[in-house]
C-alpha cells in the first residue's frame, strides 16, 4: 500500500536578513500509512507546527523529499496543491475557522464547494459528515449558536467531507474544557478506528497525545522518539 | 475547480454576511450613478429649454433688410436703401422651403389713449406675422388679410403699451387709440414675449397692418424689412442663397455689384446658446463621472480593509483547496457585485430624482437610456479596476500566515 505520507531528510530553513538562518526542520525522516494515528508533539520551536504545514502543502520544503498519496510534491504547481488539498487533505485549526454567519451545513459543503462538487451531491455528503460528528440536528445553526465543541465537531465535519487520505489536526483541543476534549478526541479515534481514516494530530498535551496509536516526538528540528501508543488510555 | 456561479454565489453570501458595510460601501457609486443620470436629464433639459426659446424669437426666421446705397459719395448704413418692395415680399413667398413672409414697416409715433400717451414704435405688418415670429394675440383677435388689404385701422398693442396706456387695468380691445394723430381701433392685445437677445423690449410696440403703416403713418412705398419664415431649420441656409438670387434677379444686380440688400437669419445666436447649453451638460458630467471615481476608490478602500479582515478566511479557504484564483475572482466578483448594484441602485434614484425635478422645479429633464447605460457600464468598470488590487492582495496571501492572523 502506498504510504500516505512518506518524508525523507526533510530541512526547512527561514532565511533571516541578519544572516542567522532559522532552520525549523534538520532533517525529518517519516513515513505515515494509511489508517494510522499519529500524533505529534513538541515544545514550541521544536519544528511541529512547520512540519505539519509541509505536510499539509501549504508550505514547501528548502531540501529532502516528501511523496503525499504517491505524488512528489516539489514536482506540483500552486494550483495542483490547492487541487490536492480539496480532494485529498482536511484540516482542523485550534480556533475552529468556521466561516461567521454562516450554517454549519454550508462550513461543511465548503471543501465540495472548491473541489467543485454539483450542488445536491454536497449537500448529501454533508448531512452524512455531520451525521458522523452527531450535529445532523444543528445542521442550520450559525456558529455562534454553537459551543466550542460543537464548533469543532463541525470543523471535523468539514475535514472528512471530501474522505480526504489525511486528516491534519492541528492542537484541536487548544480552545476546549477537558469534557469538550475528550469528546473531540474520542471522535478522532471513532473516525480513525471504525473508518480507517489517517490522522495526524499535532498537540503539546501529553494526555490528548495519549488518544493517538503511535507518538512521534520533535525538539530542535529533529524526530526525537518515535513509538506506539500504549492502550492503557483508549476508552 | 469552482465554477463562476459558485464564485459568485461565495461572493454574494460573504456580501450579506456584511450587509451593512456592503450597503454602505455601495453609496458612493449609488450617488455618483445618480449624479450622471440626473445631470444629465438637467443637461438635456437644458438643451432642449434653450432651444426653445430660440426657436420663440421665431419659427426658423430669415430677416431681409435693405441693404447700403451710396448718394454723391455719402454712404448709408445698412438699412439705408430704400429698395425692398412688398412685391419682393410676394416673390419671395413662392420660393421652395418657405412658409410664410412678412413685410414690416416700422415708424416712431406717439400714441394717445384712455387719456395717456406713449412714444413708441408702430410696426406694420401682414396676418402672416404671427406664423413668422409665433407670436399670437392675447386677447381680442389678430388683423385679418381683408383688413390688411383695405389699410384698416386696427391695432394690436404689446403688454408694454397696454400698461402705459391703461394702467387702471381697463381691458383696451373696443377701444381707440391716436397713432400719429389717426384714430385707430385695438382689436387685440400680444402675448408677453420679454426681452430680446440683444436686451431689446419686445412688448414695447404696436402691430398694425403694413398697408396702414405705409399709407397712413410714412407715407413710404418701401418697406424697412421682410421676416421670412423657413420650413424647418436644415432649410435656412438654402433659403438664404435662394432668396440673395431672387432678388439680386428682381433688382437688377448683376456681376460683382454690391447686393443693396442683406439677408440675416438668427443661427449665430442659436448656435452660441446651444453650445452654451453643451458646455454646462459637460461640465456636469465631468462632475458626475469624478463622484463616480470617487465612489470606486470608496470601493476600493473598503475591498483593502476587507481583505485585512478576513484574512484568516481567506487563509481557511486556500487550505480548503481554493485556489488562488478563486480566491482573486470571488473578491473581483464582491467588488463588481458592489459597483453594479450601486449603479443600479443609483439608476433607480437618479431616474426618481429626475422625474421629481420635473415636476417639482417644472425643469424639463428627460433621463437618456444611453446616459443609464454608460453610468452602468462605468460602474461596472470602477468594480474591476478598484476591485484587482485588492483582489491580487488577497490571492497573494501566504495561508500559513493567513490562517495565524489574529
Amino acid at each position: 500500500m502506498t504510504p500516505v505520507v512518506e518524508v525523507r531528510s526533510l530541512r526547512k530553513v527561514y532565511p533571516l536578513e541578519g544572516g542567522d538562518d532559522v532552520v525549523a526542520l534538520r532533517g525529518v525522516d517519516l513515513t505515515i500509512e494509511p489508517g494510522e494515528f499519529v500524533a505529534v508533539m513538541g515544545p514550541s520551536g521544536s519544528g511541529k507546527s512547520t512540519f505539519m504545514h509541509i505536510v499539509g502543502l501549504l508550505d514547501r520544503p528548502t531540501s529532502g523529499t516528501y511523496r503525499f498519496a504517491g505524488h512528489e510534491v516539489s514536482a506540483l504547481d500552486a494550483d495542483a496543491l490547492a487541487d490536492l488539498r480539496s480532494r485529498a487533505l482536511g484540516f482542523v485549526f485550534q480556533s475552529y475557522n468556521l466561516l461567521a454567519r454562516t450554517t454549519a451545513i454550508e462550513n461543511v459543503e465548503l471543501p465540495m464547494v472548491y473541489a467543485g462538487v454539483p450542488a445536491a451531491e454536497r449537500r448529501r455528503a454533508a448531512m452524512e459528515a455531520l451525521d458522523a460528528v452527531g450535529l445532523v440536528k444543528y445542521a442550520q445553526h450559525q456558529p455562534n449558536q454553537l459551543s466550542g465543541g460543537q464548533q469543532q465537531r463541525v470543523a471535523i465535519a468539514r475535514s472528512i467531507v471530501n474522505q480526504p487520505q489525511l486528516i491534519l489536526a492541528d492542537e484541536p483541543t487548544g480552545a476546549l474544557d477537558t469534557v469538550s476534549s475528550e469528546d473531540v478526541m474520542a471522535l478522532f479515534g471513532r473516525l480513525n478506528a471504525e473508518r480507517g481514516m489517517t490522522v495526524m494530530l499535532v498537540t503539546h498535551e501529553a494526555d490528548v497525545a495519549a488518544h493517538a496509536r503511535r507518538l512521534v516526538s520533535f525538539r530542535d528540528g529533529h524526530i526525537i522518539s518515535d513509538e506506539p501508543v500504549r492502550a492503557k488510555v483508549l476508552v | 475547480m469552482i465554477s463562476v456561479m459558485q464564485t459568485l454565489r461565495l461572493a454574494l453570501q460573504a456580501l450579506v454576511r456584511n450587509r451593512s458595510r456592503s450597503l454602505l460601501t455601495m453609496l458612493g457609486v449609488v450617488i455618483g450613478v445618480a449624479a450622471v443620470i440626473v445631470t444629465v436629464a438637467i443637461g438635456t433639459g437644458a438643451e432642449t429649454s434653450v432651444a426653445s426659446q430660440i426657436n420663440g424669437l421665431g419659427s426658423n426666421l430669415v430677416i431681409v433688410i435693405p441693404g447700403s446705397v451710396q448718394t454723391s459719395g455719402a454712404r448709408t448704413g445698412n438699412g439705408g436703401a430704400s429698395t425692398l418692395t412688398v412685391a419682393d415680399g410676394l416673390a419671395i413667398v413662392k420660393l421652395p422651403g418657405v412658409t410664410a413672409v412678412s413685410p414690416s414697416v416700422n415708424v416712431r409715433a406717439q400714441l394717445v389713449a384712455n387719456g395717456q400717451n406713449w412714444q413708441t414704435s408702430a410696426t406694420g405688418v401682414a396676418p402672416t406675422f404671427t406664423v413668422v415670429r409665433s407670436w399670437n394675440p392675447a386677447t381680442g383677435r389678430f388683423f385679418t388679410q381683408s383688413e390688411t388689404d383695405a389699410a384698416a385701422k386696427v391695432a394690436v398693442l404689446g403688454q408694454t403699451v397696454v400698461r402705459q396706456l391703461f394702467p387702471d387695468g381697463s381691458d383696451p380691445v373696443g377701444q381707440a387709440v391716436m397713432i400719429k394723430n389717426v384714430p385707430f381701433t385695438i382689436i387685440g392685445t400680444l402675448t408677453p414675449k420679454g426681452q430680446s437677445g440683444a436686451g431689446q423690449d419686445q412688448d414695447d410696440t404696436v402691430l398694425i397692418p403694413y398697408t396702414s403703416a405705409m399709407e397712413r403713418l410714412a407715407g413710404s412705398t418701401t418697406i424697412g424689412s421682410l421676416l421670412v419664415s423657413a420650413v424647418d431649420g436644415a432649410h435656412i441656409a438654402s433659403v438664404q442663397s435662394q432668396i440673395t438670387g431672387l432678388l439680386e434677379q428682381r433688382h437688377g444686380i448683376v456681376g460683382g455689384a454690391p447686393d443693396d440688400f442683406q439677408v440675416r437669419n438668427l443661427a449665430d445666436i442659436a448656435q452660441a446658446a446651444s453650445a452654451t447649453a453643451s458646455i454646462l451638460a459637460l461640465l456636469l458630467a465631468a462632475v458626475a463621472a469624478v463622484s463616480l471615481v470617487v465612489g470606486g476608490i470608496g470601493i476600493m478602500n473598503i475591498m483593502l480593509v476587507s481583505v485585512t479582515e478576513r484574512t484568516r478566511e481567506i487563509g481557511l479557504r486556500v487550505a480548503l483547496g481554493a485556489r488562488g484564483a478563486a480566491i482573486l475572482r470571488q473578491f473581483l466578483i464582491e467588488a463588481v457585485v458592489l459597483s453594479t448594484g450601486g449603479g443600479a441602485l443609483g439608476v433607480v434614484l437618479g431616474v426618481a430624482s429626475s422625474a421629481a425635478i420635473a415636476l417639482f422645479a417644472g425643469w424639463p429633464a428627460s433621463v437618456s437610456p444611453g446616459a443609464v447605460a454608460l453610468a452602468l457600464a462605468f460602474s461596472a468598470a470602477v468594480g474591476v479596476f478598484f476591485g484587482y488590487w485588492p483582489a491580487r492582495k488577497a490571492a497573494a496571501l501566504d495561508p500559513i500566515r493567513a490562517l495565524r492572523f489574529e
